[in-house]
């Protein structure tokens, strides 16, 4: 490409003009039509908020960051855990997956006040609603990773007498890395979507309020440059994981999988 | 040659598919120690099929498939005294070169020094010393197959199956691997069947060939291949090599008429 600058300099460029333009495009409309703060504020006050609420509200990030972190890490566990079962007996997969299902389609809005009733714990109510929500892409996808295996491979494994145990260890579950990879990362999203959804039902949930509530709090009280700069903390915060998840897959997968070899004439 | 104890035996093998395909329609064969045979047939004649059931993977619906392996438990399938390669290398992309060879011993529970020494001495027989630490994704689609080919060749089998391992490869490639495959069958002597839909290819590598005819697949014809031995580039311009790929083609046509229209 002749651009100059480059595939990469784009794919960074590209996006940051258009914030910049988008940004400068809302801070004039506000500006030229008088609109007031507690309708849409203009970035530079969410800006100002943000300096100075940002320690009250990182502290509260902190505390919806670790219930996402948590149901994230559970997700990982249970869900690669559950598809294993699914692997090893396909009765079983048979017979739960459809509740996997039911639990995915009941919105979890729906379902987080009997949870909150039931899990007197806040924080571990929290962590179920966000873990209900994650879950699901990481057992699907994986399930499907672990039945993907190359048939003239497994034929090769019961060639030389591989032991279920082998076939799983050695070639099912290698083929699977990176369809649970991909939920992971869908799941990252979703974890952090349910601590929130879990918070907006809970309210203030105990002693530590969370980025959610912080979020109803400021509305309560038109303090509208606040609660845009909570949730811009929450989007930053999102990316960031999509970001992470995003690399550990790549570099999991760099030697061998197709969407993370480096292509070879950059 | 003269027929020494025989390696595989099949007798009156059919197989039908759960579709109502008959794939065999009773097979008779018997394959002596040390030969190099080729299956030849039109594809969808069922030789994936009978290699499948030699080594193991599928059961014939009648018949028998006996196996007299060195060595091994009688009907059991005979780990690692049988060698496969498919047509694609199916190779675990995953693992590295020297991993994805080293395979048949880690699946027996013993990778140690004097198996490490087997991988690596496989792979320079196939040409490929100094790749172990590659990855498939590394490597030609030629050097895959000589992969798969070291992988097969790593427990010293005394059976090598390999259903059409060259098709996909470009001419001058599968040439070459010709030429080596002809040395590895000349220094270890396994016993090979070799499926091919190559007239050419047949008549340069085997012994024997066993042509067969599609819709239910069956053995039409048994040819011996006298030709010198060891062969070289040289036999493929002989007046000898041209008649016997005359003769080979004759005997692929007769079939081919015989069976119904696909
Ligand atoms: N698992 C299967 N189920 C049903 N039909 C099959 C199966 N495997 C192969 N066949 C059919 O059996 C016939 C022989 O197949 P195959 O042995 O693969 O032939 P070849 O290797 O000579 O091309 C084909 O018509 C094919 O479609
Ligand atoms: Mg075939």
């Amino acid at each position: 490409m002749k651009l100059g600058i480059g595939r990469r300099g784009l794919r960074l460029a590209a996006p940051i003009a258009i914030g910049i333009v988008f940004l400068a495009a809302w801070e004039a409309t506000v500006r030229l039509r008088g609109i007031p703060p507690y309708i849409l504020p203009a970035p530079t006050a969410i800006a100002q908020s943000l300096w100075t609420d940002g320690p009250s509200l990182l502290g509260s990030l902190w505390v919806t960051l670790r219930i996402t972190l948590a149901a994230l890490a559970a997700a990982a566990l249970f869900g690669g855990g559950i598809a294993l079962l699914f692997a090893r007996s396909r009765l079983l997969e048979l017979s739960l997956f459809p509740y996997a299902v039911v639990l995915q389609v009941t919105p979890i809005v729906a379902i987080a006040p009997l949870v909150i009733i039931w899990v007197r714990e806040p924080f571990l109510a929290l962590l179920v609603c966000a873990w209900i929500v994650a879950f699901f892409p990481i057992v699907s996808n994986t399930t499907v990773g672990l039945n993907s295996a190359d048939r003239n491979l497994l034929a090769l494994f019961r060639l030389y007498g591989a032991s279920p145990g082998q076939i799983l260890l050695y070639l099912r579950m290698p083929t699977a890395l990176p369809y649970f990879l991909a939920g992971l990362r869908i799941s990252g999203g979703l974890a952090l979507i349910g601590a929130v959804v879990a918070e907006f039902v809970a309210g203030t949930g105990g002693a530590e309020t969370g980025l959610a509530f912080r979020i109803l709090e400021a509305g309560y009280r038109l303090a509208i440059p606040r609660m845009f700069a909570a949730l811009l903390l929450l989007s930053l915060t999102g990316i960031v994981i999509y970001l992470l998840l995003d690399w550990l897959s790549r570099q999991l997968l760099r030697h061998w999988h197709e969407s993370a070899i480096a292509p070879e004439d950059e | 040659m003269t027929m020494s104890e025989p390696v595989v035996v099949l007798r009156g093998v059919t197989k039908r598919f759960a579709s109502g395909l008959e794939a065999l329609g009773g097979v008779d064969l018997a394959v002596a120690r040390g030969e190099f045979l080729s299956l030849l047939g039109p594809s969808g004649c069922g030789k994936s099929t009978l290699l499948r059931i030699v080594a193991g993977l599928a059961e014939p619906t009648t018949g028998i498939c006996d196996l007299r392996l060195a060595g091994a438990p009688s009907k059991s399938i005979a780990a690692g005294r049988i060698g496969f390669v498919f047509q694609d290398p199916t190779l675990m992309p995953w693992s590295t070169v020297a991993r994805n060879v080293e395979l048949p011993f880690r699946i027996a529970g013993r990778v140690r020094a004097a198996e490490r020494d087997r991988v690596a001495a496989s792979l320079s027989a196939v040409g490929l010393a100094g790749f172990e630490q590659a990855y498939p994704h590394q490597l030609s689609g030629g050097m895959r197959m000589r992969v798969s080919i070291a992988r097969a060749l790593v427990t010293e089998p005394d059976l090598l199956l390999l259903d059409e391992p060259f098709a996909a490869l470009d001419e001058i490639t599968r040439l070459a691997l010709n030429d080596d495959l002809l040395l590895l069958w000349e220094a270890h002597r396994p016993t090979i069947l070799f499926v091919t839909h190559s007239v050419f290819e047949s008549v340069y590598l085997s012994t024997r060939i066993a042509v067969m005819r599609p819709r239910p697949g069956r053995i039409v014809a048994d040819l011996p291949v006298r030709l010198p031995q060891p062969r070289d580039r040289g036999v493929r311009t002989s007046a000898a090599y041209a008649a016997m790929c005359e003769t080979v083609s004759t005997a692929l046509a007769a079939a081919m008429a015989q069976a119904p229209a696909p």
